[in-house]
């Protein structure tokens, strides 16, 4: 460190890169809760908030006393860039006494803004701190109290806020001198002053690791919120709360359609299932096709199923539609497909997908904006029943490729079996000679591996769901000419031969005249409702697709990932529920996106537990 | 059966009235009977052993315990676990006699056997070990069985149970035992220092049972030696820890385990004392100690009140230890502890509790608080802690009495002023008992305080000790198998000789034998200080106007006088160099017979070589010696 002297640090430096580097993990593993968009970390010390006194240097974070120092009129002080978030839960520094200068008149605390800088830390209103030369600490006052020992040269002083009670002890040397205040108010910066020529002390933010271990604290503060949240006293109600429990859990399973699952949770728990047993199928059944791309299907079947349904949700129906011009650009919507020669076999093209956990980002953004980076509940509730009640279809399309109508005739017995439009089942059997190919194997192959992955990968959060989606891609897009003749195997061979509407002139033109009809609707809806930018935009960019000749590698070709296909599910599958007079969400999401909510507000009112009581604690 | 007696202690106490012991054991013990039927035997015989401590001495006079340790030997590990599961039971009472694990030989290594089968067996097994292992024998025992290597794996067992109770064994195994401590230190587990282990188990977030524990071993090793007291898993790990336990926030049995660990750890390093006084207010943190049962308990809740009383005692006399522990060396720190709210007043009143324990406790910190001289002068005296310490000083046992006597001592110095009032309770009896006891400890504090006593003591004071003691007593003492005593009784005999009327009387009667006596210890193999001391009453008897005479009549005491002014050892020529001074001393009356008679036998060469030692003092005595014949 020493050899790194004021301002002779740049950003290329190799050294200050690490230090920044080690910086942030370190407050990324102290304060995961603090979203520092909102309320950022103090990482060194405010060159505007300070008194003249004061000269900073080595990246402002060695402090040093540059006045006369004759009296207390001469004590100078500086605080960090900024307060300390109260998401921390418990906030931790360090000051290393570099040199005790004339008489060791330091002071080490906290302030906040606006308290005079001519002063040492602890003298004023809603300030604090601990002194070096008489050991006292002082809380708004000019007369100290005795708290711990005097400090000197040498020595590593630390102060820790504990925001959950609002208190605050110091160490020295790695040794915790006990609660030095209590009570304090909100929003206070670490600040040290000086009062002597000579002094000077550097800071430690986390730029290095602490002498006192604070995460050993931590980890005791942790174990007691959890402890205090799973002994949470529930009275005489125990049996309601398995009621609604077990409600929840069965709720959930009905929602997203796990007919199988559902049953099976209501026989063993012993409680009823809400909905009827065809409703629940056939939104299984809708759920299925959107997921699979084939959005004209779902269309048509939700028509059949839901008569009215999607007349009065115009902009559902729009969004539907959109949809199903992007698929028919990827050539996966049934409409392109029955014109192409090399269809995939219509069942396994998404194995299991009805099983796909719910992405439950989209559909319920307003109230679970956490919902995206979290594992949903679904991970934590289902994954194992659902594999089971669906192993045999998914393994029955696997293992045996090469007989596909055995294969779909085998699926269509069961209650996931999507099997049910004309033009599909003819799709299957076109794509007989194909599947017979090497790459056949090796997709097949990889599939088993994916459908393990799918059993333990639903806990596993949006990486699962991107391979899936990639997996999705090869296989509907696999059998192409030349990866055959070539024997081109591997994603790469996929890639190449990707074409708009499967290569397929008929296809293309088809698209065509869908996109025309699309934008026929778009004009027929802004002439009812009045413009909406929403859909502008969303035509806008399904249109520019057709602007790049390989629109999977383009600026807007994220569209045709399928995993987009999973909002517009879920927005479907609630329209259809809402329809019914049932609840658009499912209580459990509803439950969790409550509970995280209310962790991000208990930040922004300053309850430090909030630290130790994060959802995803919970989860898994 | 089984059903019948589980959770009734009445139930149990009918069967075993009824004979249904010897009947179980006697099926337990049939090889014939089948597996099913002796496991079963076991599980009510371990049921009968769950309830009262009259239970367990039936089940103990009816041989239980050879009957289980054989059938152990059994292949079933079924069965095996339900007669270990008894065993424990019955070992972990405290009627059980623990000899009882050690009588057969082949035991011990079989139990160790045991312990690889399943955690059941690594839990009692562990169990049994750590509630057997009482003495150092014990710890041999298990230490030459392998118990370290065995045991040390259970550490990071899966289940919490085993590594409970494996931690345990390692805590009473290391207790005052450099050999297994040091033995602990290079143990691994899974690759990881044992050190280590213990901290890892001592985190915040772990049991407070465990991280207690861990702290006990770690405490175990380094006072035998094993971890150095400025390694950083001692002062920056066990010591926090232990100040926590001590904390409010803990039930009262951890919080008294703390104090007593953390005063037995920093007993003996003052550097670890400075830390701790500082570590999260501990000294105004133990003040709290002394608030049970609290007001609030009396009135609220009687099962409180109950469950405080009986751990009041225990409390009291945990922060007592760890305030004498804290205060032993570092003057500030006692400043601190007899600044805490009403600490002298509860010193005082603690010293004259029901409870030996408490007694004792209080008395040990009162000693570590007399050592400094500030509080002597200020507290003690306000406070007139010799009043209740002068109590206990009668019919206490011996352990109260050494300690309380140590404390009398220090009360006792010149500047103390709490030395005239004792003086006037007539203590000089008691401590010339003290003198007389079996215990040499005892015997150094009573002399000791005689000599603190006689230090500057006028004329009444030193009568009265040599009356009270008797010469007879003196001289006993002058031959003490104790060289602390004899030091003692020397540092008496010269602080009853040290001003001149005093000393003439005393020689006048008691001469004879007290140059008898000295003449002895100079002849004897003694260790230089004590010779000082003998050469020192010389000096002071030379400087008597009638007592010198007793030496100048003395050629044999000359002669020693002079042979150990050419001595190797400085401060022994130095001490008979001051003797030959105050004998030629010419103000004195004869001074110049005196002179003659040392001249001729040549002391005066002896002196002029002594001028020219390279030690100034010695050098500068001999001058002023020399001085006296110029004059």
């Amino acid at each position: 460190m020493a050899e790194l002297g004021a301002g002779s640090l740049s950003l290329g430096d190799p050294v200050f890169n690490y230090q920044e580097h080690e910086l942030n993990e370190r407050l990324k593993r102290l304060y995961p809760a603090v979203n520092e968009e909102e309320t950022p970390l103090p990482r060194s010390w405010s060159p505007k908030d300070k008194y003249s006194y004061i000269g900073l240097s080595q990246s402002n974070l060695r402090v040093h006393y540059k006045g006369h120092g004759k009296n207390h009129k001469d004590a100078a002080s500086v605080r960090a860039t900024h307060p300390i978030p109260a998401a921390c839960g418990i906030y931790y520094f360090e000051v290393k006494i570099v040199s005790k200068g004339r008489d060791g008149y330091m002071g080490i605390g906290l302030s906040a803004q606006g308290v005079n800088m001519n002063r040492l830390p602890g003298w004023d209103k809603h300030s604090y701190g601990y002194h070096g030369d008489d050991g006292h600490s002082f809380c708004s006052s000019g007369t100290g109290q005795p708290y711990g020992p005097t400090f000197t040269t040498g020595d590593v002083i630390g102060c820790c806020v504990n925001l959950i009670n609002n208190t605050c002890f110091y160490t020295k040397n790695g040794i915790s001198l006990g609660v030095a205040f209590t009570d304090l108010p909100p929003n206070l910066y670490p600040t040290v002053g000086l009062q002597t020529p000579g002094e000077i002390v550097d800071a430690n933010f986390g730029q290095q690791p602490f002498v006192f271990d604070i995460e050993d604290y931590m980890s005791e503060w942790r174990a007691k919120i959890h402890g205090m949240i799973a002994r949470f006293p529930i009275g005489e109600r125990l049996g309601d709360w398995q009621a609604v429990l077990q409600n929840m859990v069965s709720s959930y399973l009905v929602h997203h359609g796990y007919y199988a699952t559902a049953t099976a949770f209501a026989r063993a728990t012993e409680t009823m299932i809400q909905e009827d047993q065809t409703s629940i199928k056939n939104r299984q059944r809708i759920q299925k096709l959107v997921l699979e791309g084939r959005v004209g299907e779902a269309i048509e079947a939700t028509q059949q199923l839901y008569p009215g349904l999607l007349e009065h949700n115009p902009n559902l129906l729009f969004m539907l539609k959109c949809r199903q011009f992007v698929e028919m650009v990827n050539g996966t919507d049934s409409e392109v497909r029955c014109l192409t020669i090399r269809s995939p076999k219509s069942q396994g093209s998404y194995p299991g997908s009805p099983n796909l956990s719910p992405h439950q980002g989209a559909g319920n953004s307003h109230i679970h904006t956490g919902g995206v980076d979290s594992p949903t509940c679904s991970n934590g509730v289902t994954p194992s029943k659902k594999s089971k009640s669906h192993s045999s279809v998914v393994s029955s399309n696997m293992k045996y490729p090469s007989t596909s109508s055995s294969a779909s005739s085998s699926t269509s017995s069961s209650p996931s079996s999507i099997n049910y439009s004309e033009s599909n089942s003819s799709d299957s059997t076109k794509s007989q000679p194909h599947s017979n190919n090497s790459n056949q194997e090796t997709s097949d192959s990889e599939m088993e591996i994916e459908a393990e992955h799918y059993t333990n990968g639903v806990v596993e959060g949006s990486s699962t769901r991107i391979m899936n989606g990639t997996y999705k891609h090869e296989e509907i897009l696999q059998p192409d000419d030349n990866s055959i003749g070539n024997g081109v195997t591997g994603e790469e061979g996929y890639r190449n031969g990707r074409q708009l509407c499967g290569g397929n002139q008929a296809a293309t033109e088809r698209m065509i005249q869908f996109g025309r009809e699309l934008q026929a609707l778009n004009e027929k809806l802004c002439r009812e409702y009045g413009k909406n930018t929403t859909h502008k935009k969303m035509l806008q960019d399904a249109f520019s697709l057709l602007a790049y000749s390989d629109p999977w590698n383009c600026p807007v070709g994220q569209q045709l990932d399928p995993t987009q296909r999973e909002s517009l599910c879920s927005a479907l599958n609630s329209a259809i529920l809402e329809s019914q007079n049932l609840p658009k969400q499912p209580p459990l999401v509803l439950a969790l996106g409550q509970a995280t909510e209310c962790v991000q507000l208990m930040a922004r009112v300053r309850s430090g537990s909030c630290s130790f009581a994060r959802v995803d604690n919970f989860l898994l | 059966m089984k059903n019948a007696v589980i959770g009734n202690n009445k139930q149990k106490a009918n069967l075993i009235v009824l004979g249904a012991v010897p009947r179980l054991l006697y099926l337990l013990q049939q090889t014939s009977s089948s597996l099913e039927l002796r496991t079963e035997c076991a599980v009510v015989l371990g049921s009968l052993a769950m309830g009262t401590e009259n239970n367990i001495k039936s089940l103990v006079d009816c041989h239980i315990i050879p009957a289980l340790l054989q059938g152990l030997l059994c292949p079933d590990l079924i069965f095996i676990e339900a007669c270990l599961r008894c065993l424990r039971t019955v070992f972990i009472s405290p009627v059980t006699p623990v000899q009882l694990l050690y009588t057969d030989p082949t035991v011990i290594p079989h139990l160790m056997s045991l312990l690889s089968h399943s955690h059941r067996t690594q839990e009692y097994t562990t169990q049994i070990f750590s509630h057997c292992c009482k003495t150092p024998e014990h710890q041999t025992v298990l230490f030459n069985h392998g118990a370290i290597q065995n045991i040390a794996p259970l550490l990071i067992s899966p289940s919490y149970k085993v590594r409970m109770q494996a931690l345990k064994c390692f805590s009473v195994l290391a207790y005052e035992n450099t050999q297994v401590s040091l033995t602990l230190v290079n143990v691994l587990v899974d690759g990881e220092l044992l050190s280590q282990v213990f901290v890892r188990m001592m985190q915040r977030d772990q049991p407070i049972e465990m991280q207690l524990t861990s702290a006990k071993c770690l405490t175990y090793m380094c006072r035998a030696g094993a971890i150095r007291t400025d390694d950083g898993c001692i002062v920056l790990k066990t010591l926090p820890c232990l100040v926590r336990m001590c904390s409010k926030e803990h039930l009262l049995e951890e919080r008294v385990e703390g104090a007593e660990t953390l005063a037995f750890l920093m007993e003996p390093d003052v550097e670890l004392q400075r830390i701790a006084s500082t570590t999260d207010h501990l000294v105004a943190m133990l003040a709290d100690y002394f608030k049970y049962p609290s007001s609030v308990s009396a009135i609220a809740d009687i099962k409180r009140l109950d469950h405080d009383l009986k751990h009041a005692h225990e409390l009291r006399q945990a922060a007592f230890k760890l305030y004498a522990s804290l205060g032993s060396n570092d003057e500030d720190i006692r400043k601190k502890i007899t600044e805490t709210e009403n600490m002298m007043d509860r010193i005082v009143s603690g010293l004259s509790e029901s409870s030996i324990k408490v007694r004792l406790a209080a008395v040990r910190c009162l000693h570590s608080l007399s050592r400094s001289v500030q509080q002597l002068r200020t507290s003690f005296h306000d406070h007139a802690v010799w009043k209740p310490l002068m109590k206990l000083l009668q019919n206490a046992p011996d352990e109260v009495l050494v300690m309380a006597s140590s404390t009398l001592c220090n009360l006792l110095l010149e500047f103390s002023p709490s030395k005239e009032p004792i003086l006037e309770s007539g203590v000089v009896e008691l401590l010339c008992s003290l003198t007389q006891s079996e215990s040499p400890a005892l015997r150094v504090n009573g002399i000791w305080a005689l000599m603190n006593m006689a230090f500057q003591a006028d004329q009444k004071v030193r009568v009265e000790i040599v009356q009270c003691l008797g010469t007879e007593q003196l001289f006993r003492l002058l031959s003490d198998p104790d060289g602390n005593v004899l030091m003692k009784t020397l540092g008496l005999l010269r602080n009853l000789l040290s001003t001149r009327p005093h000393m003439d009387q005393i020689m006048s009667s008691h001469g004879k034998q007290i140059m008898q006596a000295v003449t002895l210890i100079l002849e004897a193999e003694h260790s230089a200080e004590i010779k000082e001391q003998a050469l020192c009453i010389l000096a002071n008897i030379a400087d008597g106007n009638t007592a010198k005479e007793l030496i100048m009549t003395n050629d044999d005491m000359l002669q020693k006088i002079k042979y150990y002014m050419g001595h190797s050892n400085v401060k022994l020529q130095l001490a008979a160099t001051f003797c030959i001074t105050n004998l030629i001393w010419n103000e004195d009356d004869g001074s110049q017979e005196r002179q003659d008679k040392l001249k001729e036998l040549g002391f005066v060469d002896m002196l002029h070589k002594l001028s020219q030692a390279c030690d100034a003092n010695l050098s500068d005595s001999a001058k002023t010696a020399m001085q006296q014949y110029l004059a």
